[in-house]
């Protein structure tokens, strides 16, 4: 049986710029996951299908406009309604650092601001899916 | 995590219980192998169609249009994506819903992208498989996008009951279009990014190849086995009264990201649905299909009963000695198989 990690990398919003998602991307493509990249402009539902559809074990979103705050709840609700409660979300961009404990009682699994290692993301995307895995 | 599926679930079309069981399938799990067999009497209803072309031809922005317009007309459009994984880490980045934003949205509308997980031909090896899963949950029209193709990934052509392959201008001479090859398996032909100054030329291109292949077409069956004649192409007893009226593939023009022209293929989808079932070559197709995951599942089955003979520093020690030109591959497997997989050095 070959199981994969399977990843959506998605930025919701408005801003334009994903070089750090398509970085993202490759990385985790490159330690052997596959991740589906959905683009720019996406809204709460079309991650959220997606991730449905795809049956994927973690949605990865990238952020840089400032509108986490309004953008992540209406994610996690949308989860929320279409029952996929064991979707890990990991967020990246420019977040503040007093806004990251608030995502994280949100629901959030994990916040990385500028500076992040790639290699870091990887380990911790394997550590919470082997340990969802386990539940 | 309980993965467990809700088989009624999954008939009944509930997306959350689809996703899973197209997970398990993919994954080859034992529970995905227990939904294949429990599916597949449910399964045979959807027409499928096969979207194929080089990379960067208008792929997905033409399977988005095709989804679009044929829901506008009311049926329910799965879609399977298929990209290449990596041959080094065995990652992947799925991209093709990037171009299928139009229809992402749609309730009715249901996309899975795929990796081919080291399988050549264009496909994954549960492509079909997990195609079956769609059209037992009730998706009438499965369009089935390959990676990008070169020459010769043609495995589509067996899946599919329509094959569409897709071209863009400009992308070689007529010396290419008279190879063997992706030309071959179209049942249409569409020239995609119409909008550009040499889309004429490559029309005509097209057009005279095919006007060379069509007098004496070669049968359909042999056309899709070609590449894996384990067994010979059964005949099917009642097909004797095949009619014999040939499918002429129609070139389309489309610019897919505007929709112009789309409405044309969906048309030319429908027509060649109504001309296979007319000929009977809808119901040979069918058989050709099953017969050829007949003959995967059993190669597969010897394949990993071999495996399990074998012990890997059995494998290193014959390794050792082609390395050292003791004996040729051939011999090696000869004496393996001789031995059933007990290797002794003296050839």
């Amino acid at each position: 049986m070959d199981r994969k990690i399977r990843v959506l990398i998605a930025k919701p919003g408005l801003d334009g710029h994903d070089r750090g998602a398509k970085l993202i991307a490759r990385t985790l493509r490159d330690a052997g996951m596959e991740v589906i990249y959905t683009g720019l402009r996406q809204s709460p539902e079309m991650i959220t299908t997606a991730a449905l559809q795809e049956d994927v074990d973690v949605i990865g979103l990238s952020i840089l406009s400032g509108a986490h705050m309004g953008l992540v709840p209406r994610i996690l609700e949308r989860m929320k309604a279409e029952g996929l409660n064991d979707v890990l979300v990991f967020v990246g961009g420019i977040i503040p650092e007093e806004d990251m404990p608030v995502l994280l009682a949100m629901g959030v699994t994990a916040v990385y601001g500028p500076g992040t290692t790639t290699q870091q993301v990887v380990e911790d995307i394997r550590r919470y899916v082997l340990e969802t895995a386990k539940d | 995590m309980n993965r467990s599926v809700d088989l009624q679930a999954v008939l009944a079309g509930e997306r959350r219980a689809l996703a899973r069981a197209l997970s398990e399938v993919e994954n080859d799990s034992l529970a995905g192998r227990e939904l294949q067999d429990a599916l597949f009497p449910h399964s045979g209803r959807a027409h499928m169609v096969g979207v194929t072309g080089s990379p960067g031809a208008g792929k997905s922005s033409l399977v988005n249009r095709l989804a679009f317009q044929i829901r506008k007309q009311g049926q329910r459009v799965g879609i399977l994506a298929v990209d290449p994984s990596s041959p080094f880490t065995g990652g992947a980045i799925l991209g093709d819903r990037v171009r299928m934003h139009t229809i992402a949205g749609d309730a009715g509308v249901f996309i899975r992208s795929m990796a081919t997980r080291g399988t050549l031909g264009g496909l994954a090896r549960k492509t079909a498989a997990m195609a079956q899963v769609l059209d037992a949950a009730g998706y009438e029209m499965i369009l089935i996008e390959t990676v990008g193709a070169g020459q010769s990934e043609v495995d589509i052509a067996c899946l599919a009951h329509t094959t569409i392959v897709v071209e863009a201008p400009g992308m070689g001479d007529d010396i290419q279009a008279i190879k063997a090859g992706i030309l071959e398996i179209a049942d249409i032909l569409v020239v995609n990014k119409a909008d550009h100054p040499l889309v004429e030329m490559t029309r005509r291109a097209l057009q005279s190849n095919l006007e060379l292949a069509h007098p004496q077409q070669i049968g359909t069956l042999e056309r899709m086995h070609h590449h894996t004649l384990a067994f010979n192409p059964i005949v099917l007893e009642e097909d004797t009264e095949i009619k014999k009226d040939d499918w002429f593939p129609p070139i389309l023009s489309t610019v897919s990201t505007k929709g112009t022209g789309v409405e044309a293929v969906v048309q030319a989808i429908r027509d060649h649905r109504e001309y296979l079932q007319r000929s009977g070559q809808w119901r040979q197709r069918e058989g050709a299909r099953l017969q050829e995951e007949l003959n995967e599942l059993i190669l597969e089955h010897f394949a990993s009963q071999w495996r399990i003979g074998m012990n890997a520093d059995q494998i290193a020690l014959v390794v050792k000695g082609l390395l050292a030109r003791e004996y040729s591959p051939q011999q090696a497997v000869a004496k393996l198989i001789a031995g059933g997989g007990a290797f002794t050095k003296t050839v």
